[in-house]
């Protein structure tokens, strides 16, 4: 697809996210971080892709340029801006990390770290998720222990030992002081941090199989909208309000999906990766004939765009729950040339997508159509 | 033994004092050890180190790291180009193809410093890729060759610009040392640009530089896709080397030795053009300079008889290099000489396997077998992924080589998948996968093994469970209920509840498990007071079979405070004597027997 092009970086790179743009500037991202995994030395590395070139060449903009990077204990296994200035990572050794990033010297140091944050009785376990609302930050583990910490504060605020029997994948904010984590046995849990017990407030699984699921992703203004994927590649989207079942049970991918993202912005859009190699766009439309039509992959500046097409409203809160219903259509596009090895991240910010691979390339796009 | 083909290289092991060294072959590298045998025969002391010995550093190299991603694509995009198309359209592919391979070297030499290697791989790249791949015929031949001694020979811009730049050109050093090479390198457009410039400034030998203009720009240009023939354009060419053969003649440069000197060039004398040694710099230079004063149509069997005298004029004292070998080797088309020599010069497969592969997609290779079964495109793959397979990281690049090779690369794949470090979940599920999609069931099922003995361990039984229903591993499932029923038995409570109550369809995996997860239900109803129900749950998991004997003495504890219960009913099974008389009593051995009279016995009493 025109517009991304790969830029190879000799690291395997599992997670890739845009440094956030401050809300009041209608600025593009122009700079983004990325861990890598299976290296003898693993590294978080900052990178910019600089001004956005108006006019015709805006397609075939420069390489993504190192800006600086720094040494990182064991993989990446994720990675968050906790601020503009700070980057929160988790360590396959069990460790949560702080880098701050100096404006002056643009270099990247480690300010802070909780090293057994995510460990066994007699070793380490690898620390899988960590998400953060400045200045909280919650970590989660193969260890199946939730971890609240402060920004500022060494101490662990609380911990949930044996949360959970099996590896929890990943967390995500519901809403202030309530997460949603997922684990391998197809589970997905909400935790009310204001409660003293350590039990989960609920549990929602699916009917069948449960399947493991190593992905979530909130609706940005729907907070019970959430979005899974996991070992079978499918998109599952729940309302976390009841919940026996999936609202809609989506085939996304033929692999591990591994992330899943509504757009920030708007949120009828979803975006998606997966082990198979393939970044899917996912667009509800409304369902009028006139609905965009995003043509095998290519960018078609002319974007025939239903003239009641919401922001982000009520018709998308349905459209996702009733998942192909004649309230919405769906259409996913490829973002990426076939043949990639797995897509272990990806992020979407404004008109900007990163994303990263095990064939040690990222892939930019910022065009993307939204 | 078969005679060797280059003496073997020696490495010193440090701190071996004259012992005897032991060694084991591993993947990628030697494993050397120190034994207390000496050399001498007597028995002495050893260190107690043990050294690996590497042969391939470059996949250690950042930037060829690089090289070694970017090819891997390329690679994987020429397996799946259709058989069906026709072989023009195949040609311009694979050419184009090639082109990306040399420009994925060309990108990593701008990174590295030390270019010698890259260049020469690309350079034999580039020369393969005109002879064999291109296979351009006579008169085309000679425009390949030109671009390609071009494009490897590319400081004359450099030195262009330096002169031009000077204050006055034609009296900087290197003025006519740029003219030459432009001519040398059939660049007459660039030549006569150069060459105005002092045709400017003497008057007096105006009509010289007329002439010469006039003999430069009169050079006839093969146009491959002109209507001219060949044969129309050698008797063209012909014409115009008489006319040079005139000038030389009857003197017209005889007063100024530059001119005179790139007239006898124009004709291609070979002694005027060997003087410019140190302008060619390369033998292979001095060969493509050759046939284009001499001989422009040549047809790509004539080459190796040229190449073969331009070596041997060139540099007649110092013994070939291997790259002159090689190059040579490529000039008579000989592909397995070209291949062999690569192997041996170089310590990387890298390019002799994707150059190998690229051939034998263009049907040239013969296809004699080795007599180790696989044939040279397999053998060379294979050796490639598996020098892949034991860097930390390439090793998911390897995967896809082994794919594409069908004889042995599956059984490679599988040995070698085996080794892989599993350090975190996410990477034994990208293991997994790859064995997954290729339906390595044994493989599978090791590595949930070992990824649930390691959960069992560190007492997560969820994790444990999940792998087990990931290899579909009964036995394993057994195994986890166990430790659950073991747990329950010694506390008096169940633990990780949330996976118990949560089993979903995995029940069914294993009887254990499903008894697990039916105790459990009963423990429910009973807590939430459903007393008939809780009953006829326990009744059923007696006589189901599927309760452990070990358990049967926990169950019936359980039944006792039941049968207290006064709105305890039995199920509608029973008789009309409030007995209950299983229909199937035969298939209850004396032991079951002997408990079911036990609860029937129970039962009464309170009746």
């Amino acid at each position: 697809m025109e517009g991304t092009n790969a830029k190879y970086v000799s690291q395997k790179i599992s997670k890739t996210r845009w440094r956030p743009v401050s809300s009041s500037s209608l600025q593009q991202p122009d700079v983004f971080a990325t861990g890598s995994w299976d290296n003898e030395e693993n590294k978080i590395s900052l990178w910019s892709i600089g001004e956005e070139i108006s006019g015709m060449e805006a397609e075939f903009e420069g390489d993504p340029q190192l800006l600086c990077e720094c040494k990182h204990g064991g993989d990446v296994l994720d990675l968050n801006f906790l601020d503009q200035e700070r980057i929160v990572t988790a360590s396959s050794t069990g460790a949560v990390s702080i880098y701050h990033l100096h404006p002056n010297s643009q270099t990247l140091s480690v300010s802070q770290c909780w090293t057994r944050a995510h460990h066994y009785p007699c070793d380490d376990a690898p620390c899988t998720g960590v998400v953060c609302k400045s200045p909280e930050i919650v970590t989660v583990g193969e260890d199946g222990r939730i971890n609240l910490f402060r920004a500022d504060k060494q101490a662990v605020i609380r911990t949930i030992d044996n949360a959970d029997s099996s590896t929890i994948h990943a967390v995500t904010f519901l809403r202030t002081a309530e997460i949603l984590t997922v684990n391998s046995i197809g589970q997905i849990k909400t935790w009310d941090f204001r409660q003293q017990s350590n039990t989960p407030a609920q549990i929602l699984s699916q009917a069948g199989d449960r399947v493991p699921l190593h992905c979530v992703a909130r609706h940005p203004n729907q907070q019970h909208i959430v979005a899974t994927g996991g070992q079978d590649g499918m998109l599952c989207i729940w309302d976390a309000r009841q919940g026996k079942a999936p609202a809609s049970l989506m085939e996304a991918h033929t692999a591990e999906m591994w992330e899943v993202h509504f757009h920030p912005t708007n949120p009828d859009h979803l975006f998606t990766c997966s082990e198979d190699g393939s970044l899917l766009h996912w667009e509800m439309t409304s369902g009028s004939e006139t609905a965009s039509f995003l043509q095998g992959g290519r960018n078609n500046s002319v974007l025939s765009r239903s003239a009641v097409a919401p922001a982000g409203g009520g018709q998308s809160l349905s459209a996702w729950l009733s998942g192909d219903s004649s309230k919405g259509r769906l259409e996913t596009t490829h973002m990426l040339p076939s043949q990639t090895l797995s897509v272990n991240s990806l992020d979407v910010l404004g008109q900007c997508l990163v994303c990263g691979t095990d064939g040690e390339a990222i892939f930019v796009n910022r065009q993307v159509p939204v | 033994m078969e005679e060797l083909d280059v003496e073997p290289t020696t490495t010193n092991i440090p701190a071996s004092e004259g012992n005897h060294l032991g060694f084991v072959w591993g993947p990628g590298d030697i494993l050397v050890y120190d034994t207390i045998y000496k050399s001498s025969g007597s028995v002495g002391t050893c260190s107690s180190f043990i050294h690996e010995v590497r042969k391939d550093e470059d996949i250690y190299s950042p930037i060829l790291r690089k090289l070694f991603n970017e090819s891997h694509h390329i690679f994987v995009g020429l397996q799946t180009i259709r058989e069906d198309l026709p072989n023009k359209n195949k040609k311009t592919q694979f050419v184009s193809i090639s082109k990306n391979y040399r420009s994925v070297i060309r990108a990593c030499m701008e990174e590295l410093q030390q270019v010698s290697i890259l260049l020469a791989i690309e350079l034999i790249w580039n020369l393969c890729e005109v002879l064999f791949i291109d296979a351009a015929p006579g008169g085309s031949l000679l425009l390949h060759l030109l671009d390609w001694v071009r494009l490897h020979k590319a400081d004359v811009d450099e030195k262009a610009q330096e002169v031009l730049q000077s204050e006055s050109p034609t009296e900087h050093h290197g003025y006519w040392d740029v003219v030459l090479s432009y001519l040398m390198q059939g660049r007459m457009d660039e030549a006569r640009q150069m060459l105005v410039k002092w045709g400017v400034l003497k008057p007096a030998a105006r009509s010289m530089y007329k002439q010469m203009d006039n003999l430069l720009s009169k050079m006839p240009v093969y146009n491959p896709g002109g209507s001219q023939t060949l044969t129309e354009f050698d008797v063209k060419w012909r014409h115009w080397h008489d006319m040079v053969d005139h000038s030389l003649q009857d003197n017209s440069f005889a007063s100024d030795p530059n001119l005179e000197l790139i007239c006898k060039i124009l004709m291609g004398d070979e002694d005027a053009i060997l003087e410019q040694k140190d302008l060619l710099s390369t033998w292979y230079h001095f060969l493509v300079t050759r046939l284009l004063f001499s001989h422009p149509t040549v047809k790509p069997t004539e080459l190796h008889y040229y190449a073969q005298s331009c070596l041997a004029m060139f540099d007649s004292r110092s013994a070939p290099e291997p790259l002159d070998s090689i190059l040579l080797a490529a000039f008579e088309f000989d592909i397995h000489q070209v291949i062999k020599d690569c192997s041996i010069a170089l310590n990387n497969w890298w390019f002799v396997a994707h150059l190998t592969d690229l051939l034998d997609h263009c049907n040239l290779l013969q296809s004699h077998n080795l007599h180790f079964g696989s044939n040279l495109r397999e053998f060379l793959l294979l050796e490639y992924a598996s020098g892949l397979f034991t860097h930390h990281s390439l090793w998911q690049l390897a995967v896809d080589y082994f794919d594409h090779c069908p004889e042995f690369g599956r059984v490679y794949l599988e040995q070698q998948i085996e080794h892989v470090p599993l350090d975190t979940e996410r990477k034994a599920l990208k293991v997994l996968r790859i064995c997954e999609q290729r339906q390595m069931s044994e493989q599978v099922r090791s590595i949930c093994k070992i990824m649930a003995k390691r959960a069992l361990r560190n007492n997560r039984l969820g994790s444990a469970l999940s792998w087990s229903i990931r290899a579909k591993d009964a036995a394993f499932a057994t195994l986890i209920s166990e430790r659950f029923l073991q747990d329950y038995c010694a506390r008096g409570t169940f633990s990780d509840l949330d996976l118990i109550d949560n089993l979903g369809p995995a029940m069914l995996l294993s009887d254990r498990l499903t008894f697990l997860g039916k105790y459990r239900e009963f423990h429910k109803l009973y807590g939430e007071n459903r007393f008939s129900d809780a009953a006829t749950l326990l009744l059923s998991l007696m006589t189901a079979q599927i309760a452990p004997r070990s358990f049967w003495m926990t169950l019936l504890t359980d039944a006792l405070p039941l049968l207290e219960q006064k709105e305890v009913r039995l199920p509608p099974k029973v008789n009309e004597r409030n007995t209950w008389e299983p229909e199937m009593s035969s298939l209850y051995n004396l032991h079951q027997k002997k408990v079911l009279s036990t609860i029937n016995w129970l039962v009464n009493v309170d009746v």
